[in-house]
Protein backbone atom coordinates (compact mmCIF):
# COMPACT_ATOMS: atom_id res chain seq x y z
CA UNK A 1 0.00 0.00 0.00
CA UNK A 2 2.37 2.41 0.98
CA UNK A 3 4.88 1.64 -1.38
CA UNK A 4 7.55 4.29 -2.38
CA UNK A 5 9.57 2.22 -4.89
CA UNK A 6 7.79 0.00 -7.10
CA UNK A 7 9.15 -1.77 -9.66
CA UNK A 8 7.42 -4.11 -11.71
CA UNK A 9 9.07 -6.87 -14.21
CA UNK A 10 11.48 -4.33 -15.35
CA UNK A 11 13.78 -5.10 -18.39
CA UNK A 12 16.52 -3.06 -19.74
CA UNK A 13 18.61 -4.02 -22.65
CA UNK A 14 21.63 -1.81 -23.20
CA UNK A 15 21.77 -0.65 -26.63
CA UNK A 16 19.20 -0.64 -29.49
CA UNK A 17 19.25 -4.09 -31.45
CA UNK A 18 18.92 -7.55 -29.90
CA UNK A 19 22.32 -8.24 -29.00
CA UNK A 20 22.44 -5.25 -26.65
CA UNK A 21 23.69 -6.73 -23.09
CA UNK A 22 20.23 -8.00 -21.43
CA UNK A 23 21.57 -5.90 -17.77
CA UNK A 24 17.61 -6.32 -16.24
CA UNK A 25 15.05 -9.21 -16.57
CA UNK A 26 11.78 -9.02 -15.33
CA UNK A 27 12.84 -7.24 -11.75
CA UNK A 28 9.80 -6.88 -9.51
CA UNK A 29 10.43 -5.38 -6.29
CA UNK A 30 9.21 -2.82 -3.98
CA UNK A 31 10.12 -0.73 -1.14
CA UNK A 32 7.80 1.29 1.41
CA UNK A 33 8.45 4.94 2.31
CA UNK A 34 11.62 5.17 5.04
CA UNK A 35 12.71 1.94 4.70
CA UNK A 36 16.35 0.86 4.32
CA UNK A 37 16.92 -1.73 1.29
CA UNK A 38 20.00 -2.90 0.76
CA UNK A 39 20.96 -4.54 -2.98
CA UNK A 40 23.65 -7.21 -3.14
CA UNK A 41 24.94 -9.45 -5.71
CA UNK A 42 27.62 -10.89 -8.21
CA UNK A 43 29.46 -8.54 -10.00
CA UNK A 44 27.96 -7.07 -13.15
CA UNK A 45 24.61 -8.72 -12.51
CA UNK A 46 22.59 -4.86 -13.18
CA UNK A 47 22.80 -3.12 -9.61
CA UNK A 48 24.24 -0.26 -10.76
CA UNK A 49 21.62 -0.15 -13.66
CA UNK A 50 18.97 -0.64 -11.36
CA UNK A 51 20.05 2.35 -9.75
CA UNK A 52 19.86 3.97 -12.77
CA UNK A 53 15.95 2.86 -13.82
CA UNK A 54 14.78 3.46 -10.01
CA UNK A 55 16.07 7.22 -10.81
CA UNK A 56 14.91 7.77 -14.23
CA UNK A 57 18.50 8.41 -15.53
CA UNK A 58 17.49 5.13 -18.08
CA UNK A 59 14.03 4.57 -19.50
CA UNK A 60 13.43 0.87 -19.10
CA UNK A 61 12.97 -1.63 -22.32
CA UNK A 62 10.15 -3.15 -20.96
CA UNK A 63 8.10 -2.81 -17.52
CA UNK A 64 7.14 -0.23 -15.40
CA UNK A 65 8.54 1.70 -12.12
CA UNK A 66 6.80 4.00 -9.93
CA UNK A 67 8.28 6.38 -7.42
CA UNK A 68 6.51 8.21 -4.52
CA UNK A 69 3.53 7.00 -6.57
CA UNK A 70 4.05 8.55 -10.03
CA UNK A 71 5.33 6.71 -13.22
CA UNK A 72 9.12 7.56 -13.62
CA UNK A 73 9.50 8.95 -17.05
CA UNK A 74 12.34 11.20 -16.44
CA UNK A 75 15.27 11.65 -14.36
CA UNK A 76 13.67 12.36 -10.56
CA UNK A 77 14.02 15.31 -8.73
CA UNK A 78 13.84 14.00 -5.14
CA UNK A 79 16.56 11.64 -5.30
CA UNK A 80 20.12 11.70 -4.06
CA UNK A 81 22.20 9.68 -5.66
CA UNK A 82 26.30 8.26 -5.17
CA UNK A 83 27.27 6.78 -7.92
CA UNK A 84 29.69 3.82 -7.86
CA UNK A 85 32.52 6.12 -9.09
CA UNK A 86 32.74 9.40 -6.79
CA UNK A 87 32.04 11.52 -9.99
CA UNK A 88 33.05 14.55 -8.59
CA UNK A 89 32.87 17.77 -10.69
CA UNK A 90 36.79 18.42 -11.45
CA UNK A 91 36.97 22.13 -11.56
CA UNK A 92 35.22 22.36 -8.46
CA UNK A 93 36.66 22.03 -5.01
CA UNK A 94 35.40 19.75 -2.18
CA UNK A 95 33.66 22.17 -0.31
CA UNK A 96 31.31 23.20 -4.14
CA UNK A 97 31.17 19.90 -5.19
CA UNK A 98 29.11 19.22 -2.13
CA UNK A 99 27.11 22.16 -2.79
CA UNK A 100 25.84 21.62 -6.19
CA UNK A 101 22.45 19.78 -5.55
CA UNK A 102 21.72 22.94 -3.30
CA UNK A 103 21.92 25.22 -6.29
CA UNK A 104 19.96 23.16 -8.62
CA UNK A 105 17.36 21.04 -6.33
CA UNK A 106 14.41 23.08 -4.73
CA UNK A 107 13.61 24.29 -2.97
CA UNK A 108 17.20 24.74 -1.66
CA UNK A 109 18.00 26.53 -4.93
CA UNK A 110 15.37 29.51 -4.19
CA UNK A 111 16.46 29.59 -0.89
CA UNK A 112 20.39 29.22 -1.27
CA UNK A 113 20.80 33.39 -1.84
CA UNK A 114 19.08 34.46 1.48
CA UNK A 115 19.83 31.29 3.55
CA UNK A 116 23.57 30.70 2.21
CA UNK A 117 25.59 31.24 5.58
CA UNK A 118 23.18 28.39 6.95
CA UNK A 119 23.59 26.07 3.92
CA UNK A 120 27.32 26.27 3.81
CA UNK A 121 27.53 25.74 7.41
CA UNK A 122 25.38 22.23 6.76
CA UNK A 123 27.71 21.69 4.46
CA UNK A 124 31.11 22.01 5.97
CA UNK A 125 29.27 19.89 9.01
CA UNK A 126 28.14 16.78 7.02
CA UNK A 127 32.36 17.11 5.56
CA UNK A 128 33.22 16.90 9.26
CA UNK A 129 31.10 14.19 10.16
CA UNK A 130 32.91 12.07 7.16
CA UNK A 131 36.24 13.10 8.08
CA UNK A 132 37.12 15.30 5.33
CA UNK A 133 37.82 18.69 7.91
CA UNK A 134 40.33 20.90 6.29
CA UNK A 135 39.87 19.28 2.40
CA UNK A 136 37.16 21.93 1.90
CA UNK A 137 39.06 23.90 -0.43
CA UNK A 138 40.91 21.01 -2.09
CA UNK A 139 40.15 19.95 -5.78
CA UNK A 140 39.04 16.30 -6.29
CA UNK A 141 42.43 15.14 -7.91
CA UNK A 142 44.07 16.72 -4.66
CA UNK A 143 41.98 13.76 -2.43
CA UNK A 144 42.32 10.07 -2.23
CA UNK A 145 40.18 7.91 -4.10
CA UNK A 146 38.14 7.16 -0.44
CA UNK A 147 38.31 10.81 0.12
CA UNK A 148 36.47 11.37 -2.98
CA UNK A 149 34.19 9.11 -2.47
CA UNK A 150 33.00 10.13 1.09
CA UNK A 151 32.74 13.93 -0.46
CA UNK A 152 30.42 12.48 -3.15
CA UNK A 153 28.19 10.72 0.44
CA UNK A 154 27.83 14.09 1.29
CA UNK A 155 27.06 15.58 -2.22
CA UNK A 156 24.21 12.93 -2.32
CA UNK A 157 22.60 14.07 1.12
CA UNK A 158 23.03 17.64 1.80
CA UNK A 159 19.88 18.56 -0.22
CA UNK A 160 18.15 16.02 2.43
CA UNK A 161 16.80 13.95 -0.36
CA UNK A 162 13.07 11.49 -0.04
CA UNK A 163 15.17 9.00 -1.66
CA UNK A 164 18.23 7.95 -1.06
CA UNK A 165 20.51 5.77 -3.79
CA UNK A 166 23.90 4.60 -2.42
CA UNK A 167 25.54 2.77 -5.26
CA UNK A 168 28.56 0.60 -3.04
CA UNK A 169 29.23 4.14 -1.40
CA UNK A 170 31.80 2.71 0.94
CA UNK A 171 33.74 0.36 -1.46
CA UNK A 172 37.19 2.51 -1.35
CA UNK A 173 37.19 2.95 1.92
CA UNK A 174 39.31 1.01 4.93
CA UNK A 175 37.53 -1.32 7.02
CA UNK A 176 37.48 1.31 9.94
CA UNK A 177 36.21 4.26 8.35
CA UNK A 178 33.60 2.18 6.56
CA UNK A 179 32.39 1.26 9.87
CA UNK A 180 32.67 4.72 10.86
CA UNK A 181 30.27 5.76 7.91
CA UNK A 182 28.08 3.25 9.11
CA UNK A 183 27.09 4.36 12.33
CA UNK A 184 27.31 8.02 10.85
CA UNK A 185 24.60 6.67 8.28
CA UNK A 186 22.83 4.75 10.43
CA UNK A 187 22.41 7.87 12.56
CA UNK A 188 21.48 10.08 9.66
CA UNK A 189 18.72 7.47 8.24
CA UNK A 190 16.96 7.28 12.13
CA UNK A 191 17.16 10.92 12.00
CA UNK A 192 15.59 11.74 9.05
CA UNK A 193 14.07 8.34 7.75
CA UNK A 194 14.48 9.11 4.27
CA UNK A 195 13.79 5.80 2.00
CA UNK A 196 17.17 3.88 1.04
CA UNK A 197 18.58 2.04 -1.85
CA UNK A 198 21.85 1.01 -0.67
CA UNK A 199 24.18 -1.16 -3.17
CA UNK A 200 26.96 -3.35 -1.54
CA UNK A 201 29.01 -5.79 -2.20
CA UNK A 202 29.88 -6.00 1.86
CA UNK A 203 27.16 -8.51 3.17
CA UNK A 204 28.11 -7.34 6.61
CA UNK A 205 27.49 -3.95 5.94
CA UNK A 206 24.22 -4.70 4.18
CA UNK A 207 23.36 -6.67 7.49
CA UNK A 208 24.24 -3.71 9.88
CA UNK A 209 22.26 -1.46 7.85
CA UNK A 210 19.07 -2.43 5.98
CA UNK A 211 15.97 -3.46 6.95
CA UNK A 212 15.64 -5.53 4.51
CA UNK A 213 18.30 -7.25 1.79
CA UNK A 214 17.27 -8.15 -1.58
CA UNK A 215 19.38 -10.67 -3.81
CA UNK A 216 20.01 -10.42 -7.44
CA UNK A 217 20.72 -13.21 -9.89
CA UNK A 218 23.68 -12.93 -11.87
CA UNK A 219 22.80 -11.15 -15.48
CA UNK A 220 20.20 -10.59 -17.03
CA UNK A 221 19.69 -9.59 -13.15
CA UNK A 222 16.72 -10.45 -11.06
CA UNK A 223 15.38 -10.40 -7.53
CA UNK A 224 16.12 -13.82 -6.27
CA UNK A 225 15.91 -13.63 -2.98
CA UNK A 226 14.96 -11.53 0.09
CA UNK A 227 15.79 -11.12 3.69
CA UNK A 228 14.43 -9.06 6.84
CA UNK A 229 17.38 -8.17 9.04
CA UNK A 230 15.49 -8.78 12.80
CA UNK A 231 18.02 -6.27 14.91
CA UNK A 232 16.99 -3.91 16.91
CA UNK A 233 18.23 -0.17 16.40
CA UNK A 234 20.04 1.38 16.95
CA UNK A 235 22.16 -0.90 16.43
CA UNK A 236 25.67 -1.31 17.18
CA UNK A 237 29.21 -2.93 15.48
CA UNK A 238 29.47 -5.72 17.53
CA UNK A 239 26.06 -7.16 16.45
CA UNK A 240 27.17 -7.75 12.95
CA UNK A 241 29.38 -10.44 15.16
CA UNK A 242 26.75 -12.07 16.97
CA UNK A 243 25.52 -15.27 15.65
CA UNK A 244 22.02 -14.36 14.21
CA UNK A 245 24.14 -11.84 11.67
CA UNK A 246 26.30 -14.31 10.83
CA UNK A 247 24.16 -16.42 9.88
CA UNK A 248 22.15 -14.32 7.47
CA UNK A 249 25.72 -13.25 6.03
CA UNK A 250 26.40 -16.83 5.65
CA UNK A 251 22.90 -17.37 3.84
CA UNK A 252 23.17 -14.92 1.89
CA UNK A 253 26.75 -15.71 0.68
CA UNK A 254 25.20 -19.26 -0.46
CA UNK A 255 22.45 -17.61 -2.59
CA UNK A 256 25.15 -15.49 -4.19
CA UNK A 257 27.58 -18.18 -4.56
CA UNK A 258 24.33 -20.39 -5.97
CA UNK A 259 23.34 -17.30 -8.52
CA UNK A 260 26.91 -17.20 -9.56
CA UNK A 261 27.55 -21.11 -10.38
CA UNK A 262 24.32 -20.81 -12.72
CA UNK A 263 26.18 -18.07 -14.71
CA UNK B 1 84.15 7.45 8.12
CA UNK B 2 81.94 8.71 10.39
CA UNK B 3 79.18 9.37 7.69
CA UNK B 4 78.93 5.94 6.52
CA UNK B 5 75.74 5.43 8.81
CA UNK B 6 73.94 6.83 5.85
CA UNK B 7 73.18 4.59 3.24
CA UNK B 8 74.61 5.29 -0.16
CA UNK B 9 71.65 5.33 -2.10
CA UNK B 10 69.81 8.27 0.44
CA UNK B 11 69.58 11.43 -0.12
CA UNK B 12 71.90 13.60 2.01
CA UNK B 13 69.59 15.11 4.62
CA UNK B 14 70.71 18.21 3.73
CA UNK B 15 70.67 17.86 -0.18
CA UNK B 16 66.90 19.21 -0.95
CA UNK B 17 67.54 22.76 -0.94
CA UNK B 18 70.60 22.70 -2.71
CA UNK B 19 68.99 20.23 -5.58
CA UNK B 20 65.56 23.03 -5.69
CA UNK B 21 67.84 25.75 -5.90
CA UNK B 22 69.50 24.25 -8.89
CA UNK B 23 66.17 23.44 -10.43
CA UNK B 24 65.14 27.28 -10.16
CA UNK B 25 68.41 28.21 -11.66
CA UNK B 26 67.58 25.91 -14.63
CA UNK B 27 64.10 27.54 -14.73
CA UNK B 28 65.19 30.92 -15.13
CA UNK B 29 67.98 29.67 -17.99
CA UNK B 30 64.72 28.15 -19.42
CA UNK B 31 63.09 31.76 -19.10
CA UNK B 32 66.84 33.55 -20.81
CA UNK B 33 67.15 31.18 -23.44
CA UNK B 34 64.68 32.31 -26.07
CA UNK B 35 66.44 35.90 -25.71
CA UNK B 36 69.61 34.67 -26.27
CA UNK B 37 68.38 32.49 -29.48
CA UNK B 38 66.81 35.95 -30.63
CA UNK B 39 69.94 37.93 -29.61
CA UNK B 40 72.27 35.56 -31.45
CA UNK B 41 70.08 35.30 -34.52
CA UNK B 42 70.29 39.24 -34.99
CA UNK B 43 73.89 38.93 -34.52
CA UNK B 44 74.60 36.49 -36.86
CA UNK B 45 72.41 38.47 -39.38
CA UNK B 46 74.22 41.70 -38.71
CA UNK B 47 77.41 39.62 -39.46
CA UNK B 48 76.63 37.94 -42.63
CA UNK B 49 75.17 41.39 -44.03
CA UNK B 50 78.08 43.11 -43.13
CA UNK B 51 80.37 40.42 -44.30
CA UNK B 52 79.09 39.49 -47.26
CA UNK B 53 78.23 43.46 -48.17
CA UNK B 54 74.80 42.76 -48.92
CA UNK B 55 72.95 45.95 -50.23
CA UNK B 56 70.83 47.61 -47.94
CA UNK B 57 67.22 47.39 -50.23
CA UNK B 58 67.98 43.28 -50.49
CA UNK B 59 68.23 42.38 -46.86
CA UNK B 60 69.14 45.70 -44.93
CA UNK B 61 71.05 44.28 -41.81
CA UNK B 62 69.26 44.81 -38.32
CA UNK B 63 71.18 48.09 -37.31
CA UNK B 64 69.82 49.66 -40.46
CA UNK B 65 66.33 48.15 -39.76
CA UNK B 66 66.91 49.47 -35.67
CA UNK B 67 67.59 52.87 -36.87
CA UNK B 68 64.84 53.57 -39.90
CA UNK B 69 62.55 52.08 -36.82
CA UNK B 70 63.60 55.14 -34.36
CA UNK B 71 63.53 57.80 -36.97
CA UNK B 72 59.88 56.69 -37.93
CA UNK B 73 58.78 55.34 -34.63
CA UNK B 74 56.11 58.38 -34.72
CA UNK B 75 53.82 56.49 -37.66
CA UNK B 76 54.97 52.53 -36.83
CA UNK B 77 53.68 53.20 -33.56
CA UNK B 78 50.40 54.98 -34.82
CA UNK B 79 49.91 52.08 -37.03
CA UNK B 80 50.76 49.38 -34.82
CA UNK B 81 48.23 50.97 -32.49
CA UNK B 82 45.75 51.09 -35.39
CA UNK B 83 46.20 47.56 -36.21
CA UNK B 84 45.71 46.56 -32.57
CA UNK B 85 42.69 48.11 -32.11
CA UNK B 86 41.10 46.63 -35.43
CA UNK B 87 42.63 43.21 -33.83
CA UNK B 88 41.00 43.61 -31.07
CA UNK B 89 37.90 44.45 -32.19
CA UNK B 90 37.37 41.46 -34.52
CA UNK B 91 39.22 39.25 -31.65
CA UNK B 92 35.98 40.70 -29.05
CA UNK B 93 33.14 39.85 -31.75
CA UNK B 94 34.76 36.21 -32.45
CA UNK B 95 34.82 35.55 -28.96
CA UNK B 96 31.13 36.69 -28.39
CA UNK B 97 29.97 34.73 -31.42
CA UNK B 98 32.30 32.13 -30.99
CA UNK B 99 31.76 31.07 -27.49
CA UNK B 100 27.64 31.18 -28.56
CA UNK B 101 27.82 29.56 -31.14
CA UNK B 102 29.96 27.07 -29.80
CA UNK B 103 27.55 26.19 -26.71
CA UNK B 104 24.59 26.07 -29.49
CA UNK B 105 26.53 24.03 -31.61
CA UNK B 106 27.92 22.10 -28.94
CA UNK B 107 25.21 21.38 -26.69
CA UNK B 108 22.39 20.54 -28.77
CA UNK B 109 22.79 17.47 -31.59
CA UNK B 110 20.17 19.38 -34.01
CA UNK B 111 22.08 22.39 -34.32
CA UNK B 112 25.37 20.46 -34.70
CA UNK B 113 23.90 18.50 -37.10
CA UNK B 114 22.14 21.24 -38.79
CA UNK B 115 24.87 23.73 -39.28
CA UNK B 116 28.21 22.58 -38.88
CA UNK B 117 28.93 21.24 -42.57
CA UNK B 118 27.91 24.59 -43.46
CA UNK B 119 30.24 26.36 -40.79
CA UNK B 120 32.91 23.95 -42.09
CA UNK B 121 32.50 25.01 -45.79
CA UNK B 122 32.68 28.49 -44.76
CA UNK B 123 35.44 28.10 -43.06
CA UNK B 124 37.53 26.61 -46.24
CA UNK B 125 36.97 29.78 -48.14
CA UNK B 126 40.29 31.60 -48.59
CA UNK B 127 39.13 34.40 -46.17
CA UNK B 128 42.08 36.91 -48.44
CA UNK B 129 39.30 36.51 -51.09
CA UNK B 130 36.54 38.14 -49.03
CA UNK B 131 38.85 41.17 -48.52
CA UNK B 132 37.94 43.02 -51.44
CA UNK B 133 34.14 42.13 -51.40
CA UNK B 134 34.27 43.71 -48.20
CA UNK B 135 36.19 47.04 -49.15
CA UNK B 136 33.32 47.19 -52.11
CA UNK B 137 30.68 46.74 -49.24
CA UNK B 138 32.73 48.89 -46.24
CA UNK B 139 35.16 50.97 -48.48
CA UNK B 140 38.83 51.78 -47.65
CA UNK B 141 39.53 51.78 -43.74
CA UNK B 142 39.30 49.74 -40.91
CA UNK B 143 35.93 48.14 -41.23
CA UNK B 144 37.12 45.59 -43.61
CA UNK B 145 40.12 44.78 -41.53
CA UNK B 146 38.09 44.44 -38.36
CA UNK B 147 35.13 41.32 -40.33
CA UNK B 148 38.33 39.76 -41.55
CA UNK B 149 40.09 39.54 -37.69
CA UNK B 150 36.99 38.49 -37.03
CA UNK B 151 36.11 35.95 -39.77
CA UNK B 152 39.67 34.23 -39.31
CA UNK B 153 39.40 33.81 -35.74
CA UNK B 154 35.64 33.08 -34.69
CA UNK B 155 36.32 29.60 -36.04
CA UNK B 156 38.95 28.11 -33.64
CA UNK B 157 37.08 29.49 -30.70
CA UNK B 158 33.69 28.17 -31.79
CA UNK B 159 35.07 24.59 -32.56
CA UNK B 160 36.68 24.25 -29.50
CA UNK B 161 33.61 25.59 -26.91
CA UNK B 162 31.31 23.07 -28.93
CA UNK B 163 33.92 20.12 -28.81
CA UNK B 164 34.63 20.82 -24.96
CA UNK B 165 30.53 21.13 -24.10
CA UNK B 166 29.96 17.90 -26.47
CA UNK B 167 32.67 15.98 -24.76
CA UNK B 168 31.33 16.02 -21.42
CA UNK B 169 31.17 12.73 -19.77
CA UNK B 170 28.19 11.39 -19.58
CA UNK B 171 28.92 9.94 -15.82
CA UNK B 172 28.91 14.10 -14.74
CA UNK B 173 25.65 14.93 -16.93
CA UNK B 174 24.12 11.87 -14.54
CA UNK B 175 25.24 13.58 -11.61
CA UNK B 176 23.48 16.47 -12.81
CA UNK B 177 20.09 15.27 -14.08
CA UNK B 178 19.82 13.00 -11.21
CA UNK B 179 18.82 16.14 -9.36
CA UNK B 180 16.34 17.56 -12.12
CA UNK B 181 18.58 19.67 -13.66
CA UNK B 182 17.52 21.50 -16.47
CA UNK B 183 19.08 21.75 -20.38
CA UNK B 184 20.22 25.35 -19.20
CA UNK B 185 21.47 24.20 -16.12
CA UNK B 186 23.75 21.60 -17.59
CA UNK B 187 25.46 23.80 -19.38
CA UNK B 188 26.04 26.22 -16.90
CA UNK B 189 27.29 24.18 -14.14
CA UNK B 190 29.33 21.36 -16.91
CA UNK B 191 28.93 22.33 -20.14
CA UNK B 192 30.96 25.62 -19.70
CA UNK B 193 33.36 25.15 -17.01
CA UNK B 194 34.45 21.67 -18.94
CA UNK B 195 34.82 23.69 -22.07
CA UNK B 196 36.96 26.92 -20.29
CA UNK B 197 39.88 25.15 -20.68
CA UNK B 198 38.92 24.63 -24.39
CA UNK B 199 38.19 28.13 -24.61
CA UNK B 200 41.24 29.35 -23.38
CA UNK B 201 43.57 27.17 -25.54
CA UNK B 202 41.30 28.15 -28.50
CA UNK B 203 42.19 31.95 -27.58
CA UNK B 204 45.93 31.70 -28.61
CA UNK B 205 45.39 30.24 -31.58
CA UNK B 206 42.52 32.88 -32.11
CA UNK B 207 43.89 36.14 -31.52
CA UNK B 208 47.20 35.10 -33.93
CA UNK B 209 45.33 34.87 -36.78
CA UNK B 210 42.75 37.54 -36.16
CA UNK B 211 46.19 39.50 -36.15
CA UNK B 212 46.97 38.21 -39.63
CA UNK B 213 43.29 38.83 -40.89
CA UNK B 214 43.53 42.42 -39.85
CA UNK B 215 46.73 42.82 -41.55
CA UNK B 216 46.07 40.73 -44.51
CA UNK B 217 43.19 43.20 -45.26
CA UNK B 218 45.28 46.38 -44.37
CA UNK B 219 47.45 45.64 -46.90
CA UNK B 220 45.07 44.67 -49.43
CA UNK B 221 43.44 48.07 -49.50
CA UNK B 222 43.65 50.76 -46.57
CA UNK B 223 44.95 54.12 -45.66
CA UNK B 224 46.18 52.65 -42.23
CA UNK B 225 47.80 49.94 -39.92
CA UNK B 226 50.97 48.28 -40.23
CA UNK B 227 50.19 46.38 -42.73
CA UNK B 228 49.59 49.51 -44.69
CA UNK B 229 52.63 50.93 -43.49
CA UNK B 230 54.73 47.99 -44.89
CA UNK B 231 53.48 47.81 -48.55
CA UNK B 232 53.71 51.84 -48.24
CA UNK B 233 57.46 51.56 -47.41
CA UNK B 234 58.20 48.61 -49.94
CA UNK B 235 56.67 50.49 -52.49
CA UNK B 236 58.46 53.38 -51.64
CA UNK B 237 62.37 50.76 -51.78
CA UNK B 238 62.44 52.12 -48.41
CA UNK B 239 63.62 48.14 -47.19
CA UNK B 240 64.93 48.64 -43.85
CA UNK B 241 61.83 50.42 -42.65
CA UNK B 242 59.25 47.51 -44.43
CA UNK B 243 61.69 45.45 -42.24
CA UNK B 244 60.85 47.45 -39.30
CA UNK B 245 57.22 47.18 -39.61
CA UNK B 246 57.86 43.27 -40.26
CA UNK B 247 59.68 43.30 -36.56
CA UNK B 248 56.73 44.98 -34.90
CA UNK B 249 54.18 42.65 -36.50
CA UNK B 250 56.54 39.66 -34.89
CA UNK B 251 56.39 41.25 -31.25
CA UNK B 252 53.11 42.13 -31.75
CA UNK B 253 52.33 38.75 -32.68
CA UNK B 254 54.17 37.16 -30.21
CA UNK B 255 52.83 39.87 -27.27
CA UNK B 256 49.09 39.00 -28.20
CA UNK B 257 50.02 35.32 -28.03
CA UNK B 258 52.17 34.94 -24.42
CA UNK B 259 49.01 37.61 -23.10
CA UNK B 260 46.71 34.76 -24.05
CA UNK B 261 49.15 31.72 -23.25
CA UNK B 262 48.93 33.69 -19.25
CA UNK B 263 45.01 34.25 -19.17
CA UNK B 264 45.04 30.26 -20.27
CA UNK B 265 47.53 29.48 -17.45
CA UNK B 266 45.12 31.48 -15.08
CA UNK B 267 41.89 30.24 -15.99
CA UNK B 268 41.99 26.52 -16.03
CA UNK B 269 44.36 25.91 -13.17
CA UNK B 270 42.00 22.67 -12.55
CA UNK B 271 42.60 21.37 -15.77
CA UNK B 272 46.22 21.83 -15.44
CA UNK B 273 46.21 20.33 -12.07
CA UNK B 274 48.17 23.81 -10.66
CA UNK B 275 46.95 27.07 -9.92
CA UNK B 276 44.37 27.48 -7.34
CA UNK B 277 43.00 30.99 -7.93
CA UNK B 278 40.11 30.11 -9.69
CA UNK B 279 36.79 30.94 -9.53
CA UNK B 280 34.83 27.29 -8.75
CA UNK B 281 31.59 28.33 -8.81
CA UNK B 282 29.83 28.90 -12.11
N1 LIG C 1 26.21 2.21 -20.32
C1 LIG C 1 26.24 0.90 -20.63
N2 LIG C 1 26.20 0.50 -21.91
C2 LIG C 1 26.24 -0.80 -22.23
N3 LIG C 1 26.28 -1.79 -21.34
C3 LIG C 1 26.32 -1.47 -20.04
C4 LIG C 1 26.30 -0.11 -19.61
N4 LIG C 1 26.36 -0.09 -18.26
C5 LIG C 1 26.40 -1.38 -17.87
N5 LIG C 1 26.38 -2.22 -18.93
C6 LIG C 1 26.34 -3.68 -18.86
O1 LIG C 1 25.27 -4.07 -18.06
C7 LIG C 1 25.63 -5.11 -17.18
C8 LIG C 1 25.30 -4.72 -15.76
O2 LIG C 1 26.10 -3.62 -15.38
P1 LIG C 1 25.98 -2.94 -13.97
O3 LIG C 1 26.90 -1.79 -13.98
O4 LIG C 1 24.57 -2.65 -13.68
O5 LIG C 1 26.53 -4.07 -13.01
P2 LIG C 1 26.71 -4.04 -11.43
O6 LIG C 1 25.81 -5.06 -10.86
O7 LIG C 1 26.58 -2.67 -10.92
O8 LIG C 1 28.20 -4.56 -11.26
P3 LIG C 1 29.28 -4.17 -10.16
O9 LIG C 1 28.88 -4.85 -8.91
O10 LIG C 1 30.55 -4.71 -10.70
O11 LIG C 1 29.26 -2.68 -10.04
C9 LIG C 1 27.10 -5.38 -17.41
O12 LIG C 1 27.21 -6.56 -18.16
C10 LIG C 1 27.59 -4.23 -18.24
O13 LIG C 1 28.49 -4.68 -19.22
MG1 LIG D 1 27.82 -1.32 -10.15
Amino acid sequence: MKSFVELFEVSLRYGEDDDGTLALQDATMRVDRGEFVAVVGPSGCGKSTLMKVVTGLWPPSKGGVIVNGKEVDGPLSITGMAFQNPTLLPWRTTFHNVMLPLEIAQPHAAKLRRERASYESKARDLLALVGLKGFEDKFPWQLSGGMQQRASICRALIHEPLLLMLDEPFGALDMFTREELWLAMQELWLARRPTVILVTHDLREAAFLADRILVMSSRPGRIIAERTVELPRPRALSMTYEPYAVGLVQDLRDHIGAAREVA
Amino acid sequence: MSETAVPAGAPAPNSAPPRRRRRSRKKIGRRVLPWVVIAALFLLWQALVDALRIESFVLPSPSAIFTAGWHWRGPILQSAWQTFVETAIGFFFAIVFGLSAGIAIGSSSLIYDGFYPALVGFNTIPKVAVVPILIIWFGVGAIPAIITAFLLSFFPILVNVATGIATVEPELQDVLRALGASKWQMIRKIGLPRAMPYFFASLKVAITVAFVGSIIAETVGSNAGIGNFMLVASSRFEVPLAFAGLLVTGAMGIAMYAVAGAIERRMTGWALRGGMDIDTRS
